[in-house]
């Protein structure tokens, strides 16, 4: 049988250096303007992160995170990536380019919620013992910046990468604190994230009807002070 | 004392005079031949300086001792600082001298004078060129400093010897925040070296040019100075690249006979960068002036990554 | 029958009667079905509570669920009101849809979600693991998330789109929290699907890492706290609540804010065992009183009548909250109390507002007029529902809120003039717009409706008869779920 052998520091080191893509996918996804150049950074962010995943399940010896790898892969690589595409040209918004407000500013904040994460992950990394524990803080910045895409961007279709990148984040955590959740959950959340896929899917659909673009800024009605 | 490292020091930075006008013509010839278009050659670059050399100059009216002196200090900063740059060898009396801070601020000091001389004149194209120049510095100073840092922090040290020392002991490995710093160095290079698609070094355009618009009313002597300067300066920071980022090459300390063998490596060097720049350039547009901030800024936001993964991952 | 077959009766009918619905749901009889489905929810449920009551809590289907006093009497109350429901929105939906603002196929997803729903919220009540409840969270939501969009108008649109982003911000902190909470137990207990176990859990909670834990709570109460709509993270609640489908609303606000609660409750007791602070209870009674304060001053402002709803039950999720951040047993004995009879009374309200609404075709306070004339059992159901929620006695939410502030007075006499003043702007704000709406003549654009009678009734008198007496079994198991929290 054929077995591939890699030393155990080269294949951590390649780890470190997913999280940094991972982490640089996820700055380019917060300024990048076209739908479409968006997809495809969240298409390599999930590439990274389930090479990441299986790199870890390599360097740990745990197998499970092969199957974690895998269900990334197919979920985050090539179905939501592909049901977003069919989205996208059946609502004719293909070539929409967004105008985002204070590039520098969102920046700034960016590299400031890196550096809270860092400090925030500190005492885990303290008391983990694993070799990944170093990119847990790199896994909470995505989240965040994700979560700071969702409040800068103003457009329906945008707003949903910013979530689905936390999602990867989400799931990143996950593979650096612990090695991965137990795979009953792993697969829970990920049947969640397709029914939310369709969800979501549904939405802009209604959006688009309703409001007659995919511009979340019209959404101002349900206002506290009228 | 011993001499050798005297000697080095000096053919280092005659390596330097000599070949940078021949490196600037290796990247001429390549876009000519990208571009099917017939190149004048290696070594057209020496005949434009040879030829700008036996010209008079012709100072304009109301040119002050600011625009004569400038030629010349900008040369000089050049050369100095390519006699701390490690090209050949990292054996430099010059070296603890300076770190690699104060070579960004000698460029610092030959870019300030070419700005000052741009304004001088008082024509609208020095100005404008002037003031460019200084808003594109003010953005890539930072950034590159945060490149040069990360590096530092890898290597525990500012100085490039030193550096270099550093990666030569220890076990190099691809370390994301070296990648990162790196990067963001190639786009501050061509920035600060006034390539495309920042600056077009072959255009008199006068809505697009840079560079150029600060040195329109030189001449002559004054001219091919500031030329050859502009020439070292590309050939510094290729050279300083490589020291930062891949040594490998450069004799390493009390290494006599490494020396012949440096020298065709950084020729070799020289090369493929020849061919890296030219594919940048002729790959990419000149960018809008306006869009050189978010150019500089995914440096500078890159040089930041990369320093804040040395701090996380490594 | 054991009590593992119970638990797969009890979530099987749920999710059974979802699939049935997916499939059959353009049929007449789906209310019909929609009804019966959840009536037999609730006799399993009962079952449940009976075999839990003889012989206490226990574990089922190996250990994946577990059943304690706390969380089976929130599934007996689950399954009661998602009945109640049930039977109201066969009369409701059914008006809804001779006016044509639903469809056939939407009626359909309408029942099949509104099964699911309820399933997904059973599952979080009684499954054991700690990452399969936060799974089953977001499937209510999910579920729940284009059944507040019902209507398509864009409202109700726009309200559903913020209900989807921002639970789904919330919840995906709480996933984070339980990824750290899976990396401190993973210490102890190893690795597995049994670190992730509440009954573990709860075992070694005193050898978890406590500085990991603090952590995770902060992140488990951003999440969860947002599904409860907690002031600050209430914004989508209104609007949600507001602008769905009035059953929506009713067990929206009866039973999917209680389950978040139920959550946060869970993980507090663990976070308390490793900490051995009040760490986690501050954090809790900060966020309860800010929300009761907020919700109070902003239920005077509202001209939606169930967007004031929605205001008073973040006021009163802040209630309970605050009360088992307080601690202590008879806090936590009126916390328990309060999200009982909050539920009911709450379903009660938007029951009658539901049909309030329907007779004035419109949601705003000021043009729903003379329903004492108009419909007396809307009137009088709004007015006593009212009442009720405003914490006059003798209704079950006086006997809590009372409770809640003596235990206040007593441990944290400082906070005992917020509640206060929360409590009062809050009851006169209630007070005031539902004056107007029962009292006066019947105006013109009234039309009448047969109203559900059985619901309303059912859950008033269940919150008054609460109010002037505590049946011993309840009073019990209000016990034993206080013991099982310390």
């Amino acid at each position: 049988m054929f077995k591939f052998y890699m030393p155990v520091n080269v294949a951590s080191h390649i780890i470190s250096f997913l999280a940094a893509l991972v982490l640089l996918t996820a700055f380019g996804m917060l300024v990048q303007k076209r739908i479409y150049g968006l997809i495809r950074l969240f298409t390599w962010q999930g590439l990274f992160l389930s090479l990441n995943t299986a790199f870890v399940g390599y360097v740990a010896n745990k197998h499970h995170l092969y199957i974690s790898a895998l269900l990334t892969l197919s979920l985050k690589v090539i179905l939501l990536p592909y049901i977003l595409h069919i989205l996208i040209q059946r609502l004719k918004i293909r070539k929409e380019v967004e105008t985002i407000v204070n590039v520098p500013m969102t920046m700034l904040i960016g590299i400031a919620l890196v550096i809270l994460s860092y400090h925030l992950t500190a005492p885990i990394r303290e008391l983990s013992n694993l070799t990944t524990r170093s990119t847990l803080a790199v896994a909470l910045a995505t989240v965040m910046l994700g979560l700071l895409m969702m409040i800068t961007r103003k457009h329906a279709v945008t707003e949903i990468m910013g979530f689905l990148a936390m999602e990867n984040g989400l799931f990143f955590a996950a593979t650096s604190a612990t090695y991965g959740m137990p795979l009953v959950v792993e697969f829970g959340v990920a049947f969640d994230l397709l029914m939310a896929a369709f969800i979501f899917g549904i939405f802009f659909f209604q959006i688009n009807t309703a409001f007659d673009s995919l511009s979340v800024e019209q959404m101002a009605r349900l206002k506290e002070d009228d | 004392m011993n001499p050798y490292p005297l000697i080095v020091e000096m053919l280092q930075i005659a390596t330097l005079i000599v070949l940078a006008p021949a490196f600037v013509g290796w990247v001429r010839t390549l876009k000519c031949w990208a571009q099917g278009r017939t190149s004048a050659g290696l070594f057209q670059p020496y005949r434009d300086l040879d030829k700008l050399f036996s010209k008079d100059i012709l100072l304009p009216e109301n040119a002050s001792w600011i625009f004569r002196f400038t030629p010349y200090l900008v040369f000089g900063t050049m050369v100095l600082a390519g006699g701390i740059i490690p090209i050949l060898s990292i054996d430099l009396p010059l070296a603890p001298t300076a770190d690699v801070i104060v070579i960004v601020a000698l460029f610092a000091i030959g870019r300030f004078f070419t700005a000052l001389a741009g304004m001088d004149i008082g024509t609208a194209f020095g100005g404008m060129g002037s003031s460019r120049e200084m808003m594109i510095a003010s953005l890539a100073e930072p950034a590159m400093l945060m490149a040069i840092f990360t590096v530092s922090l890898a290597n525990k040290s500012t100085s490039l010897s030193q550096i270099v020392h550093v990666i030569y002991s220890g076990q190099s490995v691809l370390r994301p925040s070296l990648s990162f710093a790196l990067l963001a160095f190639i786009l501050i290079a061509l920035a600060e070296t006034g390539r495309i698609p920042v600056d077009n070094p072959s255009t008199h355009l006068e809505l697009t040019m840079i560079h150029e618009a600060m040195i329109l009313e030189y001449s002559g002597r004054h001219l091919a100075l500031i030329e050859w300067a502009g020439m070292m300066k590309l050939f510094l920071f290729v050279m300083m690249g490589m020291a930062l980022f891949a040594p490998w090459g450069i004799a390493p300390r009390g290494d006599i006979a490494a020396i012949p063998y440096a020298l065709v490596i950084t020729a070799l060097k020289l090369g493929v960068m020849g061919i890296v720049i030219v594919s940048i350039e002729t790959g990419l547009a000149k960018m809008r002036l306006f869009r050189l901030t978010e150019f500089l800024g995914a440096a500078f936001l890159l040089a930041t990554l990369g320093m804040l993964s040395y701090f996380i991952l490594d | 029958m054991n009590s593992s077959t119970m638990i797969l009766v009890l979530l099987g009918v749920s999710l059974g009667s979802a699939i049935v619905l997916a499939i059959a749901g353009s049929i007449k009889l789906a209310p019909e079905i929609n009804v019966l489905g959840s009536a037999a929810t609730f006799a399993a449920g009962v079952g449940l509570a009976l075999e839990v009551y003889a012989h206490g809590a226990m574990l089922a289907g190996g250990d994946f669920f577990y059943v304690d006093a706390f969380n089976v009497y929130l599934a007996v109350l689950t399954s009661f009101v998602s009945m109640t429901t049930a039977i109201f929105s066969r009369r409701y939906m059914k008006r809804e849809r001779e006016h044509g603002r639903v469809g056939h196929i939407r009626m359909r997803f309408y029942h099949a979600m509104y099964q699911l729903f309820i399933f997904s919220i059973l599952l979080c009540l009684l499954t054991n693991n700690v990452g399969v409840l936060w799974i089953s969270m977001e499937l209510a939501t999910l579920s729940t998330v284009l059944l507040v969009s019902l209507y398509r108008t864009p409202n109700a649109i726009e309200a559903a789109w913020k209900y989807f982003i921002l639970c789904g911000v919330g919840i995906a902190q709480a996933l984070f929290g339980t990824v750290l909470l899976y990396f401190a137990a993973e210490k102890v207990l190893g690795e597995g699907v049994g670190a992730l176990l509440w009954t573990n859990l709860g075992r070694v909670s005193g050898q978890l890492e406590p500085t990991v834990l603090s952590l995770a709570f902060v992140f488990l109460m951003v999440g969860y706290g947002t599904k409860m709509g907690l002031v600050p993270l209430h914004n989508w609640l209104p609007d949600a609540h507001g602008e769905g489908p009035t059953p929506i609303s009713a067990v929206l606000s009866g039973l999917l804010l209680n389950v978040a609660l139920y959550a946060l409750v869970r993980c507090k007791v663990l976070v308390d065992g490793a900490m051995k602070t009040h760490h986690a209870g501050n954090i809790m009674m900060g966020f309860g009183l800010i929300s009761i304060l907020v919700s109070a001053f902003s239920l005077l402002r509202q001209k939606d009548i169930k967007r004031m709803l929605s205001y008073s039950s973040i006021e009163h999720m802040g209630i309970a909250t605050f009360a088992f951040g307080l601690g202590g047993p008879i806090a936590t004995f009126g916390a328990l109390l309060h999200m009982l009879v909050h539920s009911l009374a709450k379903s009660a309200i938007f029951f009658t507002v539901g049909h309030a609404s329907q007779m004035h075709s419109t949601q705003e306070i000021d043009r729903i007029k003379g329903l004492f004339k108009g419909n007396p059992l809307v009137g009088w159901g709004l007015m006593f529902g009212i009442m009720a929620i405003a914490g006059m006695p003798p209704f079950g939410i006086f006997t809590s809120e009372f409770l809640i502030l003596t235990a206040t007075i007593k441990d944290a006499p400082i906070c005992a003039p917020f509640l206060l003043l929360g409590l009062g702007v809050a009851f006169a704000a209630l007070f005031r717009s539902v004056q107007s709406m029962v009292s006066g003549n019947v105006p013109a654009y009234q039309k009448p409706i047969t109203a559900a009678h059985v619901p309303v009734l059912l859950h008033m008198a269940l919150v008054f008869a609460i109010g002037i007496y505590m049946p011993a079994f309840l009073n019990q198991w209000f016990h034993t779920a206080v013991e099982s929290m310390r």
